[in-house]
């Protein structure tokens, strides 16, 4: 594997967290066992959590790493992974198949199998929020959910995936401690019948800020005793100005870059090990909220560029240190990955709209270049203000071909957050984290709900409601699809079932939302939230400023090319009738060559900028959108669309048979917004030009793949012709567009040869992942996207 | 109406940006190294993949002309295989094909293919507007190709160009000079480059590779350099006939002897790629004894054409 990193220092911590093996860790589910025993029906839930935080950093095992220059990991040490099992409780089944499936395992001892027997099962067996939410949904849920109609995020992780906002870097925990406080004394116990409620989720809000600084003295301890007993004298006064640096940090307000480092990591690791919350936590405009610091560490002469790369190459390591929590079932097929989608935003523009792009930005892009790492997944934001060497550069990194960074459209993110209901100045502070989705940093709670299957539906409309692949009657009766006479006749049956199918899915997560508001506080996260101390509220109840809802539209590009292909050739030229369509599919075409090659061939396909296809995309997006959005959320606010598919549309492709567009059964459905495989045949700005058509304005993100080959893109030409693209399709309001830049042949020779290319990264959907690490389907999915050739 | 073979959108090797660009059918010219043998003639045509048909006989039972049967031929094994194989494929009796395209229809993979299309000039100009978002911001435009565009329908083409030049879209024309001067003439004030081939100063060696003289091809491009127009100049690079520095010489003796000084001057070296498709029009490919230069021959030419006082050079489109 290739070495990586800007000095011998990051090179050795780069190669440990590649190198060292994913692994379960119970010291924090143990901690959490005895604290739920000892204080359980004693205080109140949001104490009782702030308890486990509390407890888990005063005793958990520390990791001094050699040459760290930033300090803590969420478990014992470097690819550590804790376990929650007040999310999911594991079985003894689901520990063997973490630690022997071929990939994205997790090594389990003979120890942590007889402790999670003996200790954590006995004890939260039945308690689980999971064990909750599978008892409490009905039976049609529980139908569509094991057919595959949709998924569910908060099946066993907690809501979460937010960024910090500014103060995050600007207040230490003994501030938070003084505005908590001050909440406290204000609450009006004498007319406010939720002040005793607001009390208890205050004071476990103290006590997790006295968590935080436990943890912060610990370290500081043990790193004064390690310098004591350094015989090198530069790591010596390295040590001794990290334990300085802890003498501030988290307790206080940070004095320079350094500390401000530590300030945020020590938050991540907080709100990510209080729960489990998907897509971690993020640091928001890390180059703004660290410039400041830069500036003034500079002029004091105390930082200079060297120095502050290799703080932020410390701070890349340390994310890459942290694998997601691990997942089983569904949930590891909707997002098969160590990713736990902490996502820098770089770029974008600042509170007063003026363009953000800093010195700091340009040391992010070097750093994301040097580190080439999986996590975290890096971004740019790219406004009309940005400068064209900024964007430039970006596509520098972007064509080495491993999908970093992704490209985000400032100006539309802005109109995005504006048309949800924001104000300009919080939506100026928003963009996207984990994967697309857009929100305002550090003042909302923006939660995924779960992807939905709109190939599928539409495919239980063709079968009037029944799903031949688990034999069940999934959906409603809408008639039968051989005696429909028009096109207009389909489409209002699908639209009923789109409906009925939504109206299942938000009845559960309105259930879900209320487990987590009642039984999963996070009042660390709650308190880096705006207004979550003001309201004396947690983050999961709705205490943040905003509150949204997301569910994720999958497979936009078949739904379209299965639609278009039906009217072109059923109902437009009389090719074929809508039976004898149904028995190719219901035969995987086999026997049906000559129908099989009008709809896969020969009929109209979204990504063509044709608009006999398009228009039929921008019906059904309306149709989802208008049946999503607006919907009122159960902890305020309301519900809106996002178009990404994660690793989805993969497990979303095996429960559907073959489909009218040609698409065989079982195979991967289209992803993000990006035309369905080998549909578009015109070329890159035909691609764009079809996607932005959809008002990506109107939802909470899109995510659009493009793939070219390292010819496509080589020289100052490549380069300007990569950046135009980006400008252009942001002009036209594009929300996000990613690039894959390799041969096919590399990845060809990449499957068979994997040891050959353990560096190999590919954007996979909203994030990168190693290329060995992916199931052969995804490899071959990835080798099949559409190859974009230059002319 | 004239038949265009392919609109190839994203187009960044046929002038400045981002580009569309159309390929017009038909060239009186008939270079033996020609990679884009579907465009020399003015007819629409079929072109069949034979390498890859799987014999299904499907096209051979909905042909009305009877022009398809199944003929057991040698052709080379699939991907990644070695040595040749013989089996049973479509094969199509020219004279008997009245290009119907019903057999297209037919083939399961796609293998046969009509070649041209006619397209009504505001059809045409509103498949050029697509992109007219990355025209603007890579200073790109839509380039007419071919073929050689300036020998097709005058009236179609100044239509084209004007309503192209009304809508702001930046005209950039590809063309090999063998047209009246007239044509080139009257679309002059709406193009705003020109990319002109110029092969070799030879006249011999002109008619026996490309079939016809150069007198008229370098009579315009004088015409053409003295109205000042913006000229960019292409040379496709081929040993045999003007890859060497004696050859090369004499092209930079007549651009200086003319006047001519054009911002920017593309060597093409000379590629194979284009053998396949003679094959699939069924015709002889004329440039199996042509070589392809050496990087060392290419860049030899640009430091020719740089101490000639020639600065903006460059290898490829």
């Amino acid at each position: 594997m290739e070495e990586r990193g800007m000095n011998e220092r990051i090179r050795k911590l780069r190669k440990l967290s590649q190198e060292t093996p994913v692994h379960i860790d119970l010291e924090r589910a143990k901690i959490e066992t005895e604290v739920y025993k000892e204080w359980e029906d004693k205080v109140s839930l949001p104490v009782l959590r702030a308890l486990v935080l509390k407890e888990y950093f005063s005793k958990k095992t520390l990791y001094l790493g050699e040459g760290e220059l930033i300090v803590g990991e969420k478990g014992c040490d470097p690819q550590a992974s804790p376990t929650f099992p007040e999310l999911c409780c594991h079985t003894v089944e689901d520990m063997h198949i973490m630690n022997d499936r071929e990939v994205v395992n997790y090594k389990t001892t003979e120890q942590d199998i007889k402790d999670q027997e003996e200790i954590i099962i006995p004890f939260w067996k039945g308690k689980s929020t999971r064990d909750k939410i599978l008892a409490d949904m009905t039976d049609e849920w529980k139908d569509a959910y094991a057919a595959g109609m949709f998924t569910e995020f908060m099946e066993q992780r907690g809501p979460g995936h937010t960024c910090g906002g500014k103060n995050v870097f600007i207040k230490g925990y003994a501030e938070y401690k003084e505005e908590i406080q001050a909440a406290i004394d204000a609450l009006d116990f004498m007319t406010d019948p939720e002040a005793f409620d607001k009390q208890e989720e205050l004071k476990a809000m103290l006590i997790d800020c006295d968590a935080v600084m436990i943890l912060g003295e610990r370290y500081q301890k043990l790193i004064r005793e390690t310098a004591a007993k350094e015989t090198d004298p530069v790591r010596k006064a390295e040590l001794e100005q990290m334990a300085a640096n802890l003498d501030v940090v988290p307790a206080h307000k940070p004095q320079t870059f350094w500390q401000a480092i530590q300030l945020y990591w020590f938050t991540h690791l907080a709100v990510t090990t209080e729960l489990n919350p998907w897509d971690a936590f993020s640091p928001g405009r890390l180059d703004q909220h660290l410039n400041p610091y830069y500036e003034k560490d500079v002029e004091d002469g105390i930082l200079d560029d060297y120095k502050a790369l290799e703080l932020l190459e410390c701070l890349w390591v340390k994310f890459n240190n942290q694998p997601a929590p691990v997942k089983v079932g569904v949930t590891l097929k909707e997002s098969g990955t160590y990713t736990d989608f902490a996502n820098i935003n770089t770029g974008g523009i600042k509170e007063d709209g003026t363009n953000g792009v800093n010195n700091v930005s340009y040391l992010i892009l070097d750093c994301m270049d040097e580190m080439r790492l999986v996590q975290p997944n890096s971004n740019v934001q790219i406004s009309r203000k940005t400068p064209a060497k900024f964007l430039k550069r970006a596509c520098e990194i972007s064509r080495k071909g491993w999908g970093q960074p992704a490209f985000y459209n400032t100006d539309e993110l802005v109109q995005e957050l504006l048309n949800a209901g924001k104000t300009l100045l919080d939506a100026r502070q928003g963009g996207s984290s984990g994967c697309v989705e857009t929100g305002s940093w550090g003042n909302e709670a923006y939660i995924l709900t779960g992807y939905l299957n709109i190939p599928k539906i539409f495919q239980l409309t063709l079968y009037n409601g029944f799903d031949p692949v688990s034999g069940k009657q999934i959906g409603l009766q809408t008639g039968d699809a051989t005696e429909f006479k028009t096109y207009d006749e389909l489409w209002n049956a699908f639209t009923k079932q789109l409906v009925h199918m939504v109206d299942i899915k938000i009845r559960g997560n309105n259930v879900i939302e209320r487990i987590f508001a009642n039984y999963m506080p996070a009042p660390c996260l709650s308190i880096v939230t705006n207004d979550c101390i003001k309201n004396g509220k947690d983050y999961n109840a709705g205490g943040a400023r905003y509150n949204t809802k997301y569910i994720q539209g999958v497979g936009i590009g078949t739904i379209t090319d299965c639609l278009s292909a039906i009217k072109y050739n059923v109902f437009d030229n009389q090719n074929f009738t809508m039976a004898e369509l149904l028995q190719a599919m219901d035969d995987n075409y086999v026997g049906h060559e000559d129908i099989f090659n009008m709809v896969a061939n020969k009929s109209p396909k979204y990504g063509n900028d044709d608009d006999y296809a398009d228009d039929i995309m921008k019906d059904v997006f309306a149709l989802y959108r208008d049946t999503v959005t607006g919907r009122p959320i159960m902890n305020g606010g309301q519900y809106h669309v996002d178009m990404l598919p994660t690793t989805c549309h993969i497990y979303f492709g095996e429960v559907i048979g073959a489909t009218a567009n040609g698409r065989l059964a079982h195979k991967p459905v289209s992803e993000g917004i990006s035309p369905e495989k080998f549909a578009d045949t015109h070329g890159p700005t035909a691609v764009i030009k079809s996607c932005a058509k959809m008002d990506h304005m109107s939802t909470g993100g899109t995510l659009l793949n493009q793939k070219f080959t390292p010819d496509a893109v080589k020289g100052e030409v490549g380069l300007e012709n990569m950046a135009s693209l980006i400008r252009s399709y942001f002009a036209m309001d594009g929300h996000h567009i990613q690039f894959n830049v390799f041969d096919k042949n590399v990845l060809l020779d990449a499957q068979i040869h994997p040891d050959d290319h353990k560096d190999l990264i590919v954007r996979v959907a909203g994030y990168s992942d190693y290329f060995r690490n992916l199931d052969k389907e995804l490899q071959d999915e990835i080798i099949n996207r559409t190859a974009q050739e230059f002319a | 109406m004239h038949a265009v073979t392919n609109i190839q959108k994203f187009s960044i090797h046929d002038g400045d940006g981002i580009r569309t660009t159309v390929f017009f059918k038909g060239c009186h010219l008939r270079c033996a190294w020609c990679h884009n043998p579907e465009t020399q003639r003015f007819t629409i045509e079929m072109q069949t993949d034979t390498d890859k048909c799987t014999g299904c006989g499907r096209c051979v039972e909905r042909c009305p002309n009877g022009a398809i049967s199944l003929q057991r031929i040698e052709r080379p094994r699939g991907a990644g295989k070695q040595g040749t194989e013989t089996v049973p494929v479509a094969v199509t009796d020219r004279s008997k094909c009245t290009v119907c395209g019903k057999c297209v229809n037919a083939c399961v993979g796609n293998y046969r293919t009509v070649v041209g299309k006619e397209y009504p000039v505001k059809e045409l100009v509103r498949i050029c507007l697509q992109d007219q978002m990355f025209y603007e911001d890579s200073g790109g435009g839509v380039t007419l190709s071919g073929g050689e565009v300036m020998a097709i329908d005058n009236d179609y083409l100044l239509t084209l160009v004007k309503m192209l030049d009304r809508e702001g879209v930046d005209v950039t024309i590809d063309t090999c000079g063998e047209a009246p001067w007239e044509n080139f003439q009257a679309i002059l004030p709406y193009v705003h480059t020109w990319l002109y081939d110029v092969k070799v100063m030879d006249n011999d060696l002109h008619r026996q590779y490309m079939g016809l003289g150069n007198e008229r091809i370098l009579e315009n491009l004088v015409r053409l350099s003295d109205s000042g127009a913006r000229i960019y100049i292409r040379i496709p690079t081929i040993p045999e006939v003007n890859g060497t520095p004696e050859a090369m010489g004499e092209i930079i003796a007549f651009l200086k002897e003319n006047h001519i000084d054009p911002p920017q001057i593309n060597l093409l070296p000379y590629h194979k790629t284009g053998s396949h498709k003679y094959r699939k029009l069924g015709r002889p490919y004329p440039g199996e004894d042509l070589t392809v230069p050496t990087n060392e021959q290419m860049e030899a030419f640009v430091r020719q054409f740089n101490e000639a006082g020639y600065r903006n050079v460059r290898i490829g489109g």
